[in-house]
């Protein structure tokens, strides 16, 4: 007899199910996508020059691009929660895969000449014990430390700001991969999955327990309502999850972003939670990182050896980009954690716009 | 009941419990002990500890901030296992 016992009578609400309010264009493709998803037009023309004649800005980036990152968020979430008055048709329709398409070739394209990882080698414990010193190798700087020791209250907003685009969908974009894997590491996939969406309780979804955080620090915990706020940098990882899940050709790189993903979590969160508590928060905000502490201790290492792990062992063909979709993980991390980092200790806000 | 039965018949019915057959427990490289299974963990004082997953991991490098559970401080106090 199991003595797992979920919480049902207490604990955070479960969350209801709402679209994405629209988010504000940043650019030619975004109102040209935006004008064609609403109705305002029917000629897809626009859209599809807008996306031609996209340029990248200054920093020479994609993934700093807003016009195209806040487009793929628009067109991403149309596989996910849709999008507040939109017909839930233009999910599949001809159009907006076509510009969608051209979009992610670039951001691959980037991130291929970006990113490089090692070889996975050929067991899973070869596998495992590459991603693991991956991970350990990491040297970008540590917004969970900065939480822990000197960040104030303002900063913890914006913190719970940033990773609400993700947080409040957590998960979903990984789970793109489970009809896509078979045996072992489609086990192992769902073993983790099972956990992240609260293994039988609503309430105790990670979702959820982020909603909750988000609600004792005096946010507005409604999905998407925050997309606005935020710059391309943090659109992008979520985006970039969107793209490995959504495309059955790399599989592979899905797996290893979960891998990394969770083997960057426990240590963090730990972090964070001092942080919080520091701050003088209580449970209600402090339980989603304190529950990551525990659960991604055990996820990482489902997720090393017997998904990426077992994955690369029965097919080896995709351990290149088991690698890669790992070091992409750290890398969209990194660079997100600059940004922030960067605009603190210049005593700026790290948001487009106030919270508040 | 033979060895024969387990996880077969018995198990269609919609209320056999979960997680039959023998708790498994792995040793991860350099990690924690991962256990899978019908697990019921007492502490030292004798009372159980809830136990709120089906998978677990318990530490043992002795450095973490949640016994018994692992919080990865495995990963930066240089534990290596034994064997």
């Amino acid at each position: 007899m199991t003595t797992a016992t979920p919480s049902r009578t207490t604990g955070p609400a479960p969350l209801q199910a709402s679209p994405m309010p629209l988010p504000t264009p940043r650019g030619r493709i975004g109102e040209a996508l935006l004008r064609l998803l609403t109705g305002a037009t029917l000629d897809p023309a626009p859209l599809h020059a807008a996306v031609a004649a996209a340029v990248p800005g200054p920093t020479r980036s994609w993934l700093d691009h807003d016009d195209l990152q806040i487009a793929l968020t628009c067109m991403y979430e149309l596989h996910h929660q849709g999008l507040e008055g939109v017909d839930d048709d233009w999910e599949w329709h001809p159009d907006v895969l076509v510009a969608r398409s051209l979009l992610e070739r670039r951001v691959e394209a980037e991130l291929r000449d970006r990113v490089t990882a090692p070889a996975p080698g050929a067991t899973a414990a070869d596998v495992a014990a590459t991603l693991f010193a991956t991970a350990a190798a990491d040297d970008a700087p540590s917004v969970s430390r900065h939480l822990a020791r000197r960040a104030t209250q303002p900063q913890v907003e914006e913190l719970l700001v940033h990773r609400s685009v993700y947080q409040l969908k957590e998960a979903d974009p990984h789970t793109w991969a489970v009809p896509r894997l078979t045996g072992a590491p489609k086990v192992a996939l769902v073993e983790i999955q099972s956990d992240e969406y609260g293994a039988g309780d609503p309430a105790r979804q990670h979702a959820a327990l982020f909603a909750a955080a988000m609600r004792g620090v005096g946010l507005d915990d409604t999905y998407g309502r925050y997309v606005d706020h935020v710059p391309a940098i943090t659109l992008a990882h979520p985006n970039v999850m969107a793209m490995l899940g959504l495309n059955r050709r790399l599989r592979g790189a899905i797996v290893g972003h979960l891998a990394a993903f969770e083997m960057t979590s426990s240590v963090p969160n730990r972090l964070y939670g001092n942080g919080l508590r520091r701050l003088g928060f209580g449970d209600d905000v402090t339980e989603y990182f304190d529950e990551h502490v525990e659960a991604d201790a055990v996820h990482e290492q489902i997720a090393a050896r017997d998904m990426a792990g077992r994955l690369v062992e029965q097919q080896p063909a995709l351990g290149p980009d088991v690698m890669w979709g790992a070091a992409v993980c750290l890398a969209l991390d990194g660079w997100w954690a600059r940004h922030v980092l960067a605009a603190w200790e210049a005593g700026a806000s790290s948001l487009r716009r106030p919270v508040r | 009941m033979t060895g024969a039965d387990e996880g077969t018949h018995a198990d269609a019915g919609t209320d056999a419990p979960r997680g039959r057959g023998p708790v498994r427990v792995t040793p991860c490289p350099d990690g924690p002990l991962l256990v899978r299974g019908p697990l019921e963990l007492v502490g030292p004082d004798g009372v159980p500890v809830p136990v709120r997953r089906r998978t677990v991991a318990l530490c043992r490098c002795g450095g973490t901030a949640t016994p018994p559970w692992c919080d990865g401080t495995h990963k930066v106090n240089g534990f290596r296992a034994p064997g």
